[in-house]
């Protein structure tokens, strides 16, 4: 009964939900890339911002009125404090407010802003006001004033938003999402400096004890429908059934995966992580700021785990489960790689195939089913026996 | 004062050589095997030999195996629950289809089974090293439990898959009454099963324990356990001092596998009753891991001490909630703050010491000796 039409469906079926689980593993990729962490919480954070996102969906009316006040405070306050900042410099006296402070307000109010701005109305208004700002404030770093101008002006514009809620509740996400990466940063991480990477892998699953208790305390623990508007419906190309969300989801996997690997290969900000990964003594010798370029990776962890929690979580529900996506996101990372990036996507195509066809073509007629659970990591095992650090990561050197 | 070791002199090597030189250490470790052998079985309730004390020494004893491979060999597993898994459904198999064997037979037949398949899960370890390995071992982990979930034999065909321990006894069923070695039934008391005494199965699980960990703090001060400790300082170092890798972390795998599975084996026959793959889960490596890190990565008395802390932290927990927030929080936003409690505490610990009880013990004595005049 070989069929080659019904092969071919289950294989682009496979590869398809093997690039959502690439988006799960490149949270994964991104830690251990730039701080060698191998973070165990990624799927609980996978959790906790779909969570997040889809509650603050429901809620609706007043809150929003209270987040456009406070993102004219935090606007405020961060140009504020870019100002204090820059006469305190001129004054050459010790500056008193950590300009950190200064950014991860402005930061804040940066992603809340253009999206109140824009009331969610017109989605690609408001990508470019965002495109926009975030240009703005990148050359006005070394003035700003000019950028404390800005902040002040988006944020007045802001406090007369619009109505609909999507945009504006993918933006406070982000927002939560970026501030709880610098609290773990800074409450986990730093304390941990230097410390043996098991002693900093059993931390993050502590990390993942409190992420997914707070996940399912502060918000709840019910299944959750999540619509982000495009329907899971079937259509034919050829003769052949395929899903129009996993396509979408696809290219937005892709889309990340090539801006992430823009960003590392191209970036200043992306070269620092990458020197940070190599030797944290260098990196920090050389005057690069090992504090920061830590928030900032697990802020983009942060936003990498919210995508894939709305793809995920409107595919499948949100729901306790996607926190059980790292263990699908684990084969893909040691097979394309724990360091690279573009490895995670292959790495989740060549996992989502076989395990798809293992499924239906073996486990099904002959181990009556759920081998998805291990033939992924059977796979990366005897992979591993040939090539030990995967199929793009760097080559391991060991000296005496 | 009290902890000198002023005045203590060796006469022979094998006095310098044994495994508390210290008179003090000798005598505290006696006193607490006979309070450990003694004072339970007289006193203690239903309640705390059974879900507390046996669990203890069966997480102890998992902690333990798991800290022969990671802290000694430095070979990180995540298999664990699998190990475990394959040591309680190999020794539920021998004790339900060759009812002659005496159960502790049994225990340890099941665990030489979990130290094969460990060898064979060992095999990717001599290329692949840190979270490398560590994430291949979930193969074994994710591989072993669904084998047990799928195939019917395991179970004996039951139809929930839960696999209950049948009623066995110390030396088996030949030396029953009117079997073949009939004059030792005095002494051929009920072990596991429903109807055992809870006394005997204490009893039963911490012998095995202590003689276990007896054995394992004389390997790891043995030639075996100086290779272990070599490789997993440098491996390639090692490697040219001459000792054989392969051998060596096969060697670790399947002495840990061993001690793995003999703890899956007492969990289903002392302490739960049945095997049931859900309790050999991931969530149960973790739990050993962190026991071994937290008793302290490379010592044999903090897999213990890590063991209880695990064990009692949801315990003490436990009894706080139920005491504070009795009827004003709903069971599963306490569920909830228990994890988030749990996974703080582990960070918490990790932060203050994160060499582990060990190091903290360790530090105690160094105190102690000085006492009440440090310098």
């Amino acid at each position: 009964m070989w069929d080659p039409v019904f092969f071919l469906e289950v294989l682009i079926g496979g590869l398809l939900s093997g690039v959502m689980y690439s988006l799960v593993a490149l949270g994964f990729v991104l830690i251990f890339k730039a701080s060698g962490v191998f973070n165990f919480a990624q799927g609980a954070m996978v959790l906790f911002a779909a969570l997040t996102f889809v509650l603050l969906l429901e809620v609706s009316g007043d809150f929003w009125d209270w987040t456009a006040w406070l993102s004219l405070v935090f606007a405020v306050l961060a140009g504020g404090l870019f100002l204090l900042n820059h006469y305190s410099t001129l004054l050459q006296r010790t500056v008193v407010t950590s300009s950190r402070v200064a950014i991860a307000l402005a930061a804040i109010a940066i992603v809340l802003l253009p999206i109140l701005f824009d009331g969610g109305q017109n989605m690609w208004r408001g990508v470019f006001i965002t495109l926009l700002i975030f240009m703005v404030l990148t050359v006005s770093v070394r003035q700003p004033r000019a950028a404390a101008a800005v902040l002040l002006g988006v944020a007045l514009a802001a406090f007369f938003a619009g109505e609909i809620n999507f945009w504006r509740s993918l933006a406070l996400t982000l927002v939560i999402m970026i501030i709880l990466a610098m609290a773990i940063e800074s409450v986990v991480l730093r304390p941990l400096v230097n410390q043996e990477p098991i002693i900093l892998f059993m931390a993050t699953i502590g990390l993942n004890f409190v992420i997914e208790g707070m996940a399912q305390g502060v918000w709840d623990a019910d299944v959750h429908a999540l619509d982000i508007g495009i329907e899971d419906i079937p259509f034919e190309i050829g003769g052949l059934f395929i899903s129009q969300f996993d396509i979408f989801a696809a290219v937005t996997a892709s889309i990340l995966v090539a801006g992430l690997a823009i960003f590392f290969s191209r970036t200043r900000v992306g070269r620092a992580l990458r020197a940070v990964a190599d030797d944290h003594q260098a990196a920090m010798s050389v005057g690069i700021p090992l504090k920061n370029i830590w928030a900032i990776v697990w802020a983009a962890a942060g936003i990498v785990a919210l995508f894939a929690g709305m793809l995920w979580g409107s595919k499948v529900g949100v729901q306790f489960s996607l926190a059980l996506l790292a263990f699908k996101a684990l084969p893909v990372l040691i097979l394309g790689g724990f360091t690279s990036v573009p490895g995670a996507i292959i790495g989740g195509l060549i996992v989502g195939a076989t395990e798809k066809v293992f499924e239906v073509f073996v486990g099904i007629p002959y181990f009556g089913g759920g081998t998805e659970s291990w033939s992924p990591y059977m796979l990366a095992m005897v992979f591993l026996l040939f090539r030990p650090q995967g199929l793009f990561g760097e080559k391991i050197i060991e000296r005496v | 004062m009290l902890y000198r070791e002023a005045g203590q002199f060796k006469t022979s090597y094998a006095a310098d050589q044994a495994i508390f030189p210290i008179a003090q250490d000798r005598w505290v470790f006696w006193g607490f095997l006979i309070v450990a052998f003694v004072v339970p079985p007289l006193t203690g309730s239903q309640y705390v030999m059974g879900p507390i004390l046996i669990q203890l020494l069966v997480f102890g004893l998992a902690a333990l195996g798991l800290n022969l491979l990671t802290g000694y060999a430095g070979q990180i597993s995540l298999g664990t629950g699998g190990f475990m898994a394959v040591g309680a459904y190999a020794c539920y198999n021998f004790a339900l289809r060759v009812p002659e064997l005496p159960l502790v037979v049994d225990v340890m037949l099941g665990g030489v089974c979990a130290a094969l398949v460990g060898i064979v899960f060992g095999l990717p370890s001599l290329r692949i090293k840190g979270f490398y390995l560590a994430v291949a071992t979930l193969a074994a982990q994710f591989f072993l439990t669904w084998i047990f979930d799928h195939v019917g034999w395991f179970t004996n065909y039951d139809p929930a898959g839960v696999a209950s321990a049948p009623s066995r006894t110390l030396l088996g069923s030949w030396a029953e009454e009117g079997g073949p070695l009939g004059f030792l039934a005095p002494i051929n008391i009920l072990v596991s099963g429903p109807r055992a005494a809870p006394e005997t199965k204490y009893l039963v699980t911490l012998a095995i324990v202590v003689v276990l960990a007896l054995f394992a703090k004389n390997i790891v001060r043995s030639s075996t356990g100086r290779a272990w400790m070599a490789i997993r300082d440098m491996d390639i170092a090692a490697e040219i001092i001459g000792i054989r890798p392969l051998r060596t972390k096969l060697l670790a795998f399947a002495v840990s596998s061993f001690y793995c599975g003999v703890a899956g084996a007492l969990y289903v026959f002392t302490y739960v009753g049945n095997a049931d793959t859900e309790a050999f889960d991931l969530i149960r490596s973790f739990q050993i891991l962190f026991m071994v890190i937290i008793g302290g990565l490379g010592s044999i008395l903090g897999s213990f001490l890590g063991a209880s802390f695990i064990v009692l932290l949801p315990v003490g927990l436990n009894i706080v909630a139920s005491t504070l927030g009795e009827g004003t929080l709903a069971s599963n936003t306490l569920a909830n703050l228990e994890l988030i409690i749990f996974g703080s505490a582990i960070i918490f610990f990790l932060i203050v010491e994160p060499n582990g009880f060990a190091r903290l013990w360790q530090i105690g004595k160094e105190k102690l000796r000085l006492w009440p005049f440090p310098h």
